[in-house]
């Protein structure tokens, strides 16, 4: 035994000339500590709950641990043949069974009791601030704002590229603390609102979970489901992707960054900016066959349903084949028409200014030459963009 | 003839017990003693290598960074090692004991169908090989966990298919298995022994046989959807075709549940045995303890979902499942508390047996808290797929059935063997076993709370140094298992060691062991109790000693 011992103390010794001294690693704010022992600290009222209950258990849980071992090793150290002690005779005893059933099963009562209060409001994402949709892929998130400030912003998140090298490379030297948590575009929300994330999946399932807010939701392919969460705390926190989910799997980290309303307002509207400018340029100016080529697909997708693919209308569905409007020298008569729609007594054309000024000069465009309509006229971008304000 | 490979002359019985040799022996095997020997044997063999596997595991994440391995490797080194342990080596060990001793505790010949015992278990062989050599196939072995999740599983390679087909086999001989011992257990006890009376290593086996036939078929459902679907054109599990990836989880855990304690009630019904041996002192309630195994049985096919709690379930379902999951802590507390009062005012003496029934009790425990921790739905949240879920089951399954495989082992290995192991390296087993284990595995309690999720290759630096330090606890813990082979059970199968009494455990007063398989020599005799023989009251003792091994 002894001569054991001591080559498992040389080898741990060995061993830790090895390790990471060459990693001085500092805790993570918002993720983990180095030699963590507990949970993190929550970010969340739910969080803080759910440390509660956890602490709850583990004192319960050792409590009864050691008084049931604490009979069994004094039972170990007095009822031994060593020390002289003869064997009693018995072997049963309904009333002991009945107790050591009852005791156990008010205990497991107590402690379902408290844990059901903090399981229903988990669960109740009603009444949400704001709501976004993180879809998993292999390997990374991608999230879609759709309801509240910041409708509409749109983007991926994945682990930073020189990180996953730093993996493959082994790790060595001195590494950053965010290692393997740092991603591209952080999932930005404020701080103090109900936010409901919805999750899903693109291929296989993963899962969405952080947790300094008490969150994680599989993310199901073909299906929705739904969490919350209301950061009380400013700051970055970070999460991974907790369901096997292919190679990658260790490398698809969250990083949410939580901020006040004001620097959350900034942000949306920077985002906007951004998603605007990879839009069409409304300045840019068309030649007609790309344009047209272009008004096609709008047309089909739009147009063809009420104005028929060859452009005949049906009953009191104009005609834009050899439509007067359509082949009136003044654009403008057209394009008011498709933009802000029109009443008459025998229909009703409907307003499509909700397409994007590209989009609709290039329909317009490809109505005045197409069939028997051969206007050579052009509608720029522009042209639409300036009838919008009349 | 003994269940020794070389074995000592026991000159007198020989020419009576018309024995097979050589490798007719083995492949023709329908003695249930033989049969036992296969499988602890297949079993230990796929215990190193699916331990082979997890070192690997450890080897490279003793440090964050890649070194060893690349991830779609290392996610077949965590699925295989899974798979291996679960069905290659705990299963088939627990039939070997079954094989072994059941016939032996109830007074029968042999087990009630002895040809479909020896299709049992050689079935088992190319479904070993299928599994082992899978690493081998084109895009590696499966790698998408041992649970197998769909839609994950339809882009894996050909491996996925010959995994399938092996668990079908594996499947089939369990199923065959489980047939053999419910209708022995039934149909075949000596006249005397009422249910009630039964030995408790036989009512554990007997409920899990029961489990075993209604949850195998359930597995086999399972992945012939998977494979019809990732070759045949279904899409029970793609939601592109209208299906339901979530589906496949209540499917398999349906399973997978009942699974696991499957793989537990027998290590119980082990302990029930060891405990009163040593404690010299019958086991205290022993009808409580066969309701409560019942209990344990019928709640485990209701509380599958607790492994579902973050797939989106309405609130009412986490509830139902949480709820049910911690109504099984009440049964399993009732029967710990019966080994403690077995114990307390004994005589009790602390061979190796004891030492891992004891160590059982203590540290598996400590798992079944862990356990009712994880039940709390809230919580299971925070910690669902992560490290702490793998401290759990490994203390169960480890520091459970292992152990209790260990204490079952040397409890028997006498009257299997003819020989007494060494006291001294047994001791030194434990012990090692014990702290290597729980350095591995006590650590990845905090890394799971911290966060540090599952099945990952790499890791963030702050949960370094406790992965490193379960790295070094799983050598250690792999080396203690590699010392018992060669130091203990290798000597003990060439017959080397003390002579083992007919009762090895028991004082000259008779206090001690009890059960049929005391009746009989050390080594048991090929053939036992060819004559049903008569008991006593308490069908313990055989009455007549003229009834033993059958002279011709």
């Amino acid at each position: 035994m002894k001569s054991n011992s001591c080559k498992l103390g040389s080898l741990l010794l060995a061993l830790g000339a090895l390790s990471p001294a060459a990693h001085a690693v500092n805790d993570l704010p918002g993720g983990p500590a180095v030699r963590q022992l507990n949970l993190h600290a929550a970010a969340t009222r739910i969080g803080v709950e759910q440390a509660w209950l956890h602490w709850f258990m583990l004192i319960t849980c050792t409590v009864i641990f050691i008084a049931v071992f604490s009979v069994m090793f004094y039972s170990i150290w007095k009822h031994r043949k060593s020390v002289g002690h003869k064997a009693a005779n018995f072997h049963e005893s309904v009333t002991v069974e009945v107790i050591w059933t009852i005791i156990p099963f008010l205990i497991v009562i107590g402690m379902a009791l408290p844990a059901t209060k903090v399981l229903v409001a988990q669960k109740d994402t009603s009444n949400a601030d704001l709501t976004i949709k993180a879809t998993g892929y292999q390997w990374k998130w991608g999230y879609d704002y759709l309801k509240g400030e910041g409708e509409g912003v749109s983007f991926l998140s994945a682990l930073d590229t020189t990180h996953r090298q730093m993996s493959n490379d082994g790790a060595r030297g001195q590494m950053p603390d965010d290692y393997l948590f740092k991603v591209d575009n952080p999932l930005v929300v404020p701080v103090n609102k109900k936010v409901r994330i919805i999750t899903t999946a693109n291929d296989v399932i993963h899962a969405w979970g952080v947790p300094a807010f008490g969150v994680k939701q599989d993310a199901i392919p073909g299906f929705v489901r739904d969490t919350w969460f209301r950061s009380e705390k400013v700051g970055d926190f970070y999460g991974q992707c907790y369901e096997l989910c292919g190679k990658e799997h260790a490398y698809m980290p969250i990083h949410v960054k939580v901020v006040s309303a004001a620097d959350y307002s900034k942000w949306v509207d920077g985002e906007k900016k951004k998603i605007a400018a990879k839009q069409d340029d409304p300045n840019k100016v068309w030649a007609l066959a790309d344009i047209s080529k272009r008004g096609e697909k709008v047309y089909a997708a739009n147009c063809a349903a009420c104005h028929q693919a060859n452009g005949k209308g049906a009953g009191p569905i104009k005609a834009l084949d050899g439509s007067a409007i359509v082949l009136d020298a003044d654009k403008s008569k057209e394009i008011e028409i498709v933009l802000n729609g029109k009443t008459t007594p025998t229909g009703q054309m409907p307003a499509w200014k909700q397409l994007s000024d590209t989009d609709l000069a290039a329909v317009i465009s490809y109505t005045k030459n197409n069939w028997s309509n051969k206007t050579g006229q052009v509608v720029q971008p522009a042209e639409v963009l300036a009838q919008r304000g009349k | 003839m003994s269940a020794v490979l070389d074995h000592p002359a026991h000159a007198h019985d020989d020419h009576h017990d018309h024995a097979p040799t050589g490798w007719r022996r083995w492949v023709y095997a329908t003695n249930h003693k033989d049969i036992g020997t296969l499988y602890l044997l297949f079993a230990f063999t796929m215990l190193m290598l699916g331990g082979v596997l997890a070192l690997l595991i450890r080897l490279e994440l003793f440090q964050p960074g890649l070194q060893f391995v690349n991830p779609e490797l290392f996610n077949q080194l965590t699925t295989m090692h899974g798979v291996i342990m679960v069905f290659g080596a705990i299963m088939p060990a627990f039939v070997g004991f079954a094989n072994w001793m059941i016939p032996l505790q109830i007074g029968a010949a042999d087990m009630a169908f002895a040809r479909m015992n020896n299709f049992s278990f050689w079935l088992l062989i190319p479904a070993g090989l299928m599994v082992v050599l899978s690493f081998f196939m084109p895009g590696g072995a499966p790698a998408a966990g041992w649970t197998f999740y769909a839609p994950l599983t339809l882009q894996m390679g050909p491996s996925m298919d010959a995994g399938i087909f092996a668990l079908h086999i594996m499947g089939a001989s369990s199923i065959m298995g489980s047939i053999n011992i419910i209708v022995t257990i039934l149909n075949m006890r000596a006249p005397g022994m009422t249910l009630m009376k039964m030995p408790m290593f036989c009512w554990t086996w007997l409920i899990t046989a029961y489990l075993l036939i209604a949850v195998m078929p359930v597995l086999a459902g399972a992945i012939t959807m998977t494979l019809t679907d990732r070759h045949f054109g279904t899409t029970f599990f793609n939601p592109a075709g209208g299906g339901d990836p979530v589906m496949f989880q209540h499917i398999f855990w349906f399973f997978g549940h009942p699974e696991v304690y499957i793989m537990i009630l027998p290590a119980f019904g082990i302990i029930s045995h060891v405990v009163p041996a040593f404690s010299r002192k019958r086991l205290f309630g022993y009808a409580s303890m066969v309701y409560a195994t019942s209990s344990i049985a019928i709640l485990s096919f209701i509380v599958w979902a607790h492994h579902m709690f973050t797939t989106g379930m309405p609130v009412t379902g986490q509830l139902f499942f949480m709820y049910a999951t911690m109504l099984i802590a009440v049964p399993t507390a009732v029967k710990i508390f019966n080994w403690i009062a077995t114990m307390w005012q004994g005589s009790m003496t602390f061979e190796t047996p004891m030492l891992f029934a004891v160590g059982f009790i203590f540290v598996f425990t400590m798992g079944g808290f862990t356990g009712l921790i994880l039940a709390m739905a809230p919580i299971d949240l925070l910690l669902q797929d992560t490290y702490y879920v793998v401290a759990h089951f490994h203390y169960v399954l480890v520091a459970g059935s292992l152990y209790a495989m260990f204490a079952g082992f040397y409890y028997w290995a006498p009257k299997w063997t003819g020989v007494m192991y060494n006291e001294t390296r047994g001791k030194i087993h434990f012990w090692w076993s014990l702290i290597a284990f729980n350095i591995t595995f006590f650590p990845m309690h905090f890394l799971g709370l911290a966060g540090m999720p599952r099945r990952y290759a790499d890791y963030p630096m702050q949960f370094a140094d406790f992965n490193a330090l379960a790295s070094v606890g799983g050598f250690a813990f792999g080396l203690a298992q590699v010392y018992f082979f060669f130091a203990i059970v290798l000597p003990v199968m060439r017959g080397k060691g003390e002579p083992a009494p007919q009762r090895p455990w028991n004082d000259p007063n008779g206090q001690g062991a009890e059960g049929l398989e005391w009746e009989v020599p050390s080594p048991a005799p090929f053939h036992t109790f060819e004559t049903p023989p008569r008991l006593d009251p308490t069908a313990t003792k055989i009455l007549d000693a003229r009834v033993q091994p059958e002279h011709h």
